[in-house]
Parts: structure tokens; sequence; C-alpha cells
């Protein structure tokens, strides 16, 4: 029972940060129907530059500034440089590119930091207080816990109390009309990535220090558990990121809680391939799923 | 004169053509060569399945791993037989081809019921899965270790003096070939139109009469034989397979190299192969003669290939997206039928 | 027909392409106007290695070779051997066996060098076994510790450095036997043979029943979590770690986050404390009290001759790189191949340099015994235990070795050799 318990506190602090990641990659399928592969190298990117930031300033907060700021240019950047000319005659296209964008990211990051393991440090204590003999969440857990929480509540009221948000969503179902409306649709594509790009530095700021260490390679496998925990929950579903996001933390943890960590990749296969094979849109898919 | 005429009498222009290279060529550059026919089976059965099913695969890698792995454990069960021999060598990378035409319908019976980024995510979970599978079942994997391939020296006939490595470049080229050849004859045959027809619009092949599921799945089916077969000639040729072999990384290499070489085309999916072999030894190259401090040569000695595919990707896609051959066809004066 | 003329002309490019490359690669090897030895000339001898210097398993390993490179450098600079400079090409594998494949056939085929130098990894050497001893290339020094490299019938011209894992794991039990008896041990290794060789060693000393749990970990997965739990869960006040450098601060730094204080036991290819320290950031204090084994001096002992050595070269050939167990490891690698080139003789070819390396003993920086011998191509033959206190790891009690059979481990008396004034062995 001890050992459950811990295995679910434990898969719900990595769920958090999952489903953190998992909402930059719904935001920028909402705006612009893309699945940005990119997600994961654009986070480290970020990580990088909050590194260097603490690095040189000795202060935690201001590299985890430095990151967001990064995040939010990054993504915008992107937008605008890249992402803006790819044609539009396939879905196929804009993957592709985004897996240009990965090992052209990984690449220049390794070339300039080198390909090793750097450690990052964290905010607070990493090891758990023991709660009647049980060593459970540590502050930090706790830490990214509360910085999930904050965001999934400040996306809410962004999308569904400020007109900003009211308009991301109508240019995002149907741009032509919105354009018709005079929405700035170019404009809220790029704030949308800029803002997914922000999330997903989050996520890579809370998720690198409990991996191995910064490596341009370290999100690779956050992001698959990510975009697995979107699509579970359905893309275009916000809810569904945070559902999916946690339920995928729990499936890991008991997993290789249980099974032996080996198995996690297998548990991750089998989750995927049984949610859509029930629902084929994800858990939250909306009234209708849309044929791409 | 038939299609299927012509393209044989093609096949066996190309077969001459590339047996006198092999005998021009010194071993390394026949490793090489072998290495991207090798590719070749993988990537033209890839570009079928992406550029004409308009099915995207991220884990064509761990195809190519199934049928590798196949092969190793069939040529070295044989090998414990005592059952040695080129015969013993075709019927492993046949058993290879079947263990990837299954896995192929595995998957497909899956993909057929998703669209877009759906399938993308399964495959890509599929190429992720494929290292923990080795370890789940170490005791026939042997893990991260992986396993070596038991390899019959080049048929005595041969002379004693024939290098291996010509002998695993005929075998490869051979397979490569075959391959091309089935695939050239497969998409200007009627299965062809109805895999175009699938991916320009579903309604309307359903419509004609086109069983939509059943066309992607033979679509995955085929292209995973294909890279079933690539992935055995790779494990002949490495003489070993491990899951590092056959990463995440060679199956976005993989769908990289088809668009970059023109996605939808088979000539495209020779450029394709070629740049997987070419470019890493170009790149080396060119660091090797910069003059460099050796922590920067060392920095940049990996990462300038992953960020010049990188770059490359983007590129293409957004100002050539018909890849090289796309380039090349434009610049051939002699095409009739241009479309 | 387009399309196929289309192929017409990428077949043609692609024919086009291969022939120029052939041009390009003249033999240039044999100028001495002797009986031509690939790599070998009056005045160079070519040797190439491999190593991951990106990728996942390249923290730390990534600074073995150019320390080599480093030491060849000085050796050239004070006269080369025998008049020869060494030139050392180093090419990168990522850790993974299909790169290796092809830049161990670069370095043989196209490079055409004399011998292969301490090509790092236990998967990714395995496989080019085959191929270099068809092209009967002297394969020297492999790093690695497992006991694939000392099989002199199946293959004549490899040799290992590392001493192996199963005796180093007999080692580090005998010290647990000793000194931590009647307390429970746990086992975690990586799954291949390092870490079923190394267990092999443990159970040898310990009993079959003697390691309490034991669990493995793959380098592509790093949540430790489970196995650490799994040993907190079973009782275990003795942890022994078959693991890489990274796999070691991994576990350390879960344990303490399950609040979790075992002693640590750890294999020398992943006990290096700067390494760990560089890892750890932060959390480097964990290290303390780390128990492990090495059979090369520490940096720590700054009045060791060798280590003042090999910090001066490293200082003027190797551009002051931070200095630490890796850099130790490729220059005393360096250090016993130009000895093997000096025993070869002036009359060098790949016999005589195989001939040169079973003809044995070689003393250097190592403590314990280098073994090699025309039956036995393994490589260091024993360890001492080290310990870390204070933030500096240091050498403790005897020097042991044994055998990786059910031989006893017992103390080595013998003593380190202290390095040639000018830093350059003589023949």
């Amino acid at each position: 029972m001890d050992r459950f318990l811990f295995l679910t506190v434990d898969g719900l602090a990595k769920g958090a940060v999952y489903a953190a990641f998992a909402l930059a990659v719904v935001l920028i399928w909402r705006a612009a129907r893309i699945v940005n592969f990119a997600q994961g190298a654009m986070a480290v990117a970020t990580v990088y530059a909050a590194y260097s930031v603490t690095q040189a300033t000795g202060s935690y907060w201001l590299g985890f500034a430095a990151a967001l700021a990064a995040g939010l240019l990054l993504g915008a950047g992107i937008e605008r440089a890249v992402m803006r000319f790819v044609p539009h005659t396939s879905p196929l296209n804009s993957v592709i590119v985004a897996l240009g964008l990965v090992l052209l990211l990984q690449a220049v990051l390794g070339a300039i930091y080198g390909n090793e393991f750097r450690p990052v440090e964290t905010p607070f204590s990493r090891t758990g207080i023991t709660v009647g003999g049980i060593a459970l969440l540590s502050r930090y857990d706790l830490f990214v816990l509360g910085a999930v929480l904050v965001l999934v509540v400040l996306l809410a009221l962004l999308f569904t109390r400020t007109s900003t948000g009211l308009r991301m969503r109508s240019a995002a179902f149907a741009p032509e009309v919105s354009r018709l409306l005079g929405v700035n649709v170019a404009g809220l594509l790029t704030f949308g990535w800029a803002l997914a790009a922000a999330v997903g530095a989050l996520a890579g700021m809370l998720v690198v220090p409990t991996e191995l260490g910064l490596h341009p390679n370290t999100m690779d496998l956050v992001f698959v558990s990510s975009f697995t925990a979107a699509v579970v929950g359905g893309l275009d579903s916000p809810i569904g990121a945070v559902v999916g996001g946690l339920a995928v933390g729990l499936v890991l943890s008991y997993a290789a809680g249980y099974l032996g960590s080996d198995v996690t990749p297998l548990a991750t296969l089998a989750l995927l391939l049984v949610v859509l094979l029930i629902r084929p849109g994800g858990l939250f898919a909306g009234v209708r799923t849309r044929a791409v | 004169m038939t299609t299927g005429l012509r393209h044989l009498l093609w096949t066996a222009a190309a077969a001459a053509a590339l047996l006198a290279v092999t005998y021009a060529i010194p071993p390394f550059r026949n490793y090489q060569l072998a290495t991207a026919a090798a590719y070749l089976c993988a990537t033209a059965g890839l570009t079928v399945l992406v550029g004409l099913s308009g099915q995207l695969s991220l884990g064509h890698g761990a195809v190519m791993a199934v049928g590798a792995y196949a092969v190793a454990l069939s040529q070295n069960r044989f090998a414990d037989a005592g059952l040695t021999g080129n015969g013993v060598l075709a019927a492993s990378l046949a058993l290879g081809v079947l263990a990837a035409l299954v896995a192929g319908l595995i998957v497909g019976l899956a993909a057929a019921r998703l669209r877009g980024p759906y399938l993308a995510g399964v495959t890509l979970a599929v190429a992720v899965a494929l290292p923990a599978v080795t370890t789940v079942w170490a005791g026939v994997f042997h893990s991260d270790q992986g396993l070596s391939v038991y390899l019959e020296p080049p048929p005595a006939g041969l002379g004693y003096d024939f290098p291996l490595e010509r002998w695993q470049a005929w075998l490869a080229l051979a397979g490569a070939l075959l391959v091309m050849l089935l695939l050239a004859n497969l998409v200007r045959s009627r299965f062809g139109r109805s895999l175009r027809a699938v991916r320009d619009d579903e309604v309307a092949a359903r419509l004609a009469g086109i069983d939509v599921a059943r066309t992607q799945v033979l679509a995955f089916v085929v292209s995973a034989g294909c890279a079933g077969l690539g992935g055995g000639l790779m494990a002949v040729l490495t003489q070993s397979v491990s899951p590092g072999a056959y990463s995440l990384t060679l199956s976005l290499f993989l769908l990289m190299a088809v668009v970059v070489g023109g996605l939808g085309r088979l000539a495209g999916a020779v450029w394709g192969a070629l740049l997987l072999v070419v470019l890493p030894d170009l790149t080396h190259t060119i660091v090797a003669s910069l003059t460099l401090s050796p922590a920067a040569a060392q920095r940049l000695e990996g990462n300038l290939p992953l960020a010049v595919f990188g770059l490359t990707l983007i590129v293409v896609m957004i100002a050539a997206p018909g890849g090289i051959s796309g380039v090349v066809r434009r610049l051939t004066p002699a095409s009739p039928l241009r479309r | 027909m387009h399309r196929i003329a289309q192929r017409g002309i990428a077949l043609a490019a692609c024919v086009t392409l291969f022939a120029a490359t052939v041009g390009c690669s003249s033999d240039d090897n044999g100028g001495g106007g002797k009986a031509a030895v690939p790599g070998v000339t009056d005045t160079e001898i070519v040797i190439g290695t491999h190593m991951p210097l990106t990728g996942p398993a390249s923290a730390g390993y990534s600074k073995i070779a150019p320390a080599s490179k480093a030491y060849f450098d000085f050796v050239n600079a004070n006269g080369g051997v025998n008049g020869r400079k060494i030139t050392y090409k180093v090419m990168d594998d990522g850790y993974n066996p299909a790169n290796t494949q092809q830049v161990v056939r670069q370095l043989v085929l196209q490079d055409k060098v004399f011998a292969v130098l301490n090509g790092l990894g236990t998967p990714t050497h395995s496989g080019v076994l085959d191929f270099l001893k068809t092209n009967r290339v002297p394969d020297l020094f492999v790093a690695s510790g497992s006991r694939s490299w000392d099989q002199p019938d199946k293959y004549p011209g490899t040799f290992g450095f590392n001493p192996d894992y199963t005796v180093e794991g007999k080692i580090l039990a005998n010290y647990v036997k000793t000194n931590l008896a009647g307390q429970k041990v746990c086992f975690l290794g990586q799954s291949d043979d390092f870490g079923t060789d190394s267990l092999a060693g443990v159970e040898q000393v310990l009993g079959k029943d003697g390691v309490t749990a034991k669990d493995t970990y793959v380098v592509t997965n790093t949540n430790v979590g489970p196995q650490i739990g799994k040993f907190k869960a079973a009782g275990c006040q003795v942890v022994v770690l078959a693991t890489v450098p990274g796999f070691t601060a991994l576990a350390l730094g879960t344990a303490a986050r399950l609040s979790y204080k075992p002693q640590f036991v750890v294999s020398n290819v992943g006990g290096d404390l700067p390494t760990l320290a560089k890892l750890l950031g932060d959390a480097k204090g964990l290290t303390e009290g780390l128990l492990g084994a090495n059979y090369l001096p520490l940096m720590f002992d700054a009045n060791d001759p060798w280590i003042q050595l090999f910090q001066k070269v490293n200082k003027d050939y190797n551009g002051g790189a931070e200095f630490d167990g890796n850099v130790i490891y490729g220059m005393s690698v360096a250090y016993l191949f130009v000895q093997v080139l000096l025993a070869a003789g002036k009359d060098l070819s790949r016999d005589s340099l195989i001939a040169a390396v079973e003809k044995g003993g070689y003393t250097g920086p190592g403590l314990a015994p280098l073994r090699y011998a025309k039956s036995d191509h393994s490589g260091y033959g024993g360890e001492r235990m080290v310990k870390v206190s204070g933030g500096v790891q240091q050498f403790f009690g005897p020097t042991y070795e044994t055998d990786d059979a059910d031989g006893p481990v017992k103390e080595y008396a013998g003593t380190p050799a202290t390095p040639p004034a000018n830093g350059v062995p003589t023949a």
C-alpha cells in the first residue's frame, strides 16, 4: 500500500509535466492544425538559455524568466520565419519541417554547448518529505504541481475570459470568417506559437532537473510521452491534454514500479493503442473529428 | 513494349552497370554502396507509403529492426544446426521479410482506423518501444548489446581473394533492384492508382468502389516488407543487430531521405538512400579539413551532418517540395511526359 | 517513361559518384620502399579508434581519445617512436554499433590504419571483432571490461585493457564480504555483458543467495526509481553498481530522493569522482563515502609521479582539458601502446606488434599487473579499493588480484613503476 501511494504521487508529479507539455502541443494544434514535433527541441533550447543565464548570474529565477522569454521569442520567430512559409498542400509538410527543426536545433545546441550532460539545479530540495514513515512528494514536486496548476488556470482564463482568447478560438476554427470579421488571424497565429513555446519552456524547466541532465536530446522521450498524452486526450481538447498527461504519468509510474522500468515504452504504446482503437479521436474528441 | 518488360530491361541494365561499378571501386566504397542499397529498400517502400498512400510512418526504423532481428536469429539458428551456404542466407532474408510483413500487417490494421497526427503518434510510439522489446525479452534479443550475425564468406567459386565487401554489395544491390522492380510495377498497376485515389480523396475513392481500409493496410504491408528486407540486408552488412542501430533517429532519417529525394518517387528514394550514406562522410571530410581546436572539431563532427540534414529538410520542403528528383526532372530537357 | 528516365539519371549519377571517389582514394601506403605494412612508413604510424564523442553515452568518455592523442603528440614532439610519428585517427560512433561498423571500415579499408587502438564499448566493439580479424588488423586495448576480448584462439589480434568486470566484481564483493559482513547486498547492473559479468563476479564471492535483490537498467531509460525503490523495499544496506557514470549519478540522486542511504559500491568505469561531481552538480555531496575500485592512479594523488607527468602533458598538448580519470585512462593506454611499439622494434609489422604484446612484462602507471601472454589477452588483473572522503577520492588497503573464474581474491605485492625521467618510455 505504501508503494502504491508513492507510485501514485510520483506518477502525478511526472504527469503534471506531461500535461503542461501536452497543453503546448494542443495550443499549436488548435491554432494552426500543426502537430509541432519540434516542441521538445524548442523547449530544450529555452532550458539551455536558462542554463546560460543561471551560470552567468547565479540566480535560478532569472534563468527561469529567461527560459519563458526565450520560449516566447523562439515560438514567434519560428512561426514568422519558417512555419508561415510551409505550403499547405498536405498536412505532412508541416510535420516534416518540424522534424527538420528538431535536427537543426539539436545540432546547433550540441555544437555550442557540446553533447554532454549538464546538471541543472532545482530551486527546492528534491528529497522526499516523509509522512508517517513513507517518503512522499519532495518540495520540488510540490513546486512542479503548483506551477502546472497555475498554468492551467491562467490558460483557462485566457481562453474563456479574454477577448484575445476568444479571437484565437474563432481564428482557429473558422480562419476565413474571422479574417472577414476583422480578426488579425496571422498575428494571432504568431501569438499562439509564442504562447505554446513559452508553455513548453515552462515544462522543460520543470522536467529537465528530474532527468539525467541537460543534453540536446533530453526532451525526446518527454516529448513522446507528452505527445501520447495529447493524443490520448484528444488533440483539440485542453482538458484532454491535462487528463491525458496525468493518465500517462500514472500508467508509466505503475508500469515502472510493478513491472520494471524497461516496460514503460511498451506501456505507453499499449495505452495509446487501446485508447485510439476505442476512440480514434482521443478521449475528449469533439462532436465531430475533423478529417485531416 | 509492356511496362513490365520495360522495367525488367531497365533493371537488367542497372544490374550490369552496378556490377561493373563494384569491380571498379575499392572495398570501402563497395561497403558504402551496399549500405546505400540496403537503405534504398527501406526508403523505396517508405516513399510509396508516405508519398502515394498519404500515411505517415515514424516507425520504419523499427520495421527494419524486425527484419534485421529475424535474419540474425535465423542465421544463427541455421549455423548452430550446422546448416550453412548461401541458400540459407536467402532463406533467412525471406524470413526477415516475412516477419516484417506480419509487423506491417499489425501496425497497418491499427493505422487504417487512424488519421494524420494520430497515426504519426502510434508509429512514433512503436519506434520508441522497440528497444524495450529487446530488453524485456533479453533472453532472445540480448538487450542493448544485440546479437551478432553469422555470415558465410563469399562463395568459394568467386576465388579466394574475392573481397567480402564486394560480395556484400552484390547481395544488397540484388535486394535493392528486386525491390525497385517490384515497386515500379506496383505503382503503375491498378493498386498504385487506388493508392493515389485514396490519398487524394477518400470519399471519392470509396464512391469509385475502392476498399479504402484494405488499400491502406496493403500499402503498410508492402512498405513494411521492403523495410524488412532493407533491415535484413543491414544485418548482413554489419554482421550485428542492436536496438541502437534502429533508433528513432533512423526512422526520422529515412523519412527525411525520402522527402529530400522527392516524396512519392522511386528515383527520389535512390537519391535519399545515397544522401544517407554520403552526407555524414562528406561532413566528416569537411570537418577534418578545417583547422579547429580539438574541442570545437569534436563538437562539430557529430553535429554538422544533423544540422545540414535539418536545414536541407526545411529548405526543400519550403522551396522545392519535389525534392532532388523534382529538381532533376525540371533540369531534364527530354521529358516528353512532364506534368 | 520519364519516371524511368529519372531512375536512369539517378543511377548514372550514382555510378559517376562512386567512380569519382575511386580516383580520389589513391593508395599511399608503404612509402619506405620495403614490403608495405598498412599505415606504417619510415616517418609515420597511422592508427585509429572509435569512440562516442556525441550522444548520451559520450558523457566523460569523449575525453579519452583526445587525451591519448595528446600523449602521442608529446611523444612525437620528443622524436616519436623509432623515428616514426604517431597519427591517431579518432572516429565518432555515437555508441551506435551500426556507426561503429561504418567508421571502423573507413579506418581499415580507406585510411589503411596499422592498428585499431582502444575502441570503446562492449556492444559497439563486439560487432567489429570479426571484421578486424578477417583483415588481420591488430585490435589493441579495447576500452571495456568484457571478457570477449580475451579469446586468443578465436581472435588472435584482440587484446583487452581494463580489468574484466568479473575480476572487478569479485574484488568489490570481497571487500563487502570482509568489511560489511552480515549486511544485505543488492546489485544494479547495465543490461549487457557489463552487468552480467560483474554480477557473476559478485555472486562468485558472496554466493548465489548473497545478493538479496538484483536489477538492470538500459541506457535509453533514465528512470531508475523503480530499481532503487525495490532495493529500499528489500532493505539492502549495500548496493553494488555496475553502471556508467550517468547512471551512477542517477542512482545516487534517486536514492537521496527516496531518503534511502545505503553504502554504494561502484565499478571503476562509473566511479570517477570528477565525472560524477560534474553530473551531480550541486548534489555532488552525495558521493561522500562512495566506495569503488581502480587500477590507475587517481587525480587526487598530486604527488604521484604519473599524475604529475600526465598533468604536464595535459597542459601542454591537450589544451588544458579538465583533468579527470578519463584523461588519466587515455594517457595510460597511449603510454602502453608506445611501450609495445618500442618492443616491436624498428622493423614494425602487424605480426611483430602482436608478438610484442604477447611477450608481456609491461609496467606503467597501473597498480595491478598487466597479464598479457600468448594464452592471455586480458588486461589488468586486479584493482585497489577507493573511497570518497571529504570530496577527495583516495586509495586504501592493499591491491588485490584475481581471475575471472573461481580463484581466490589475493593481495598483490607489486608496486607501480616510476615513469621515465622525460616521460617517454624507452625500449
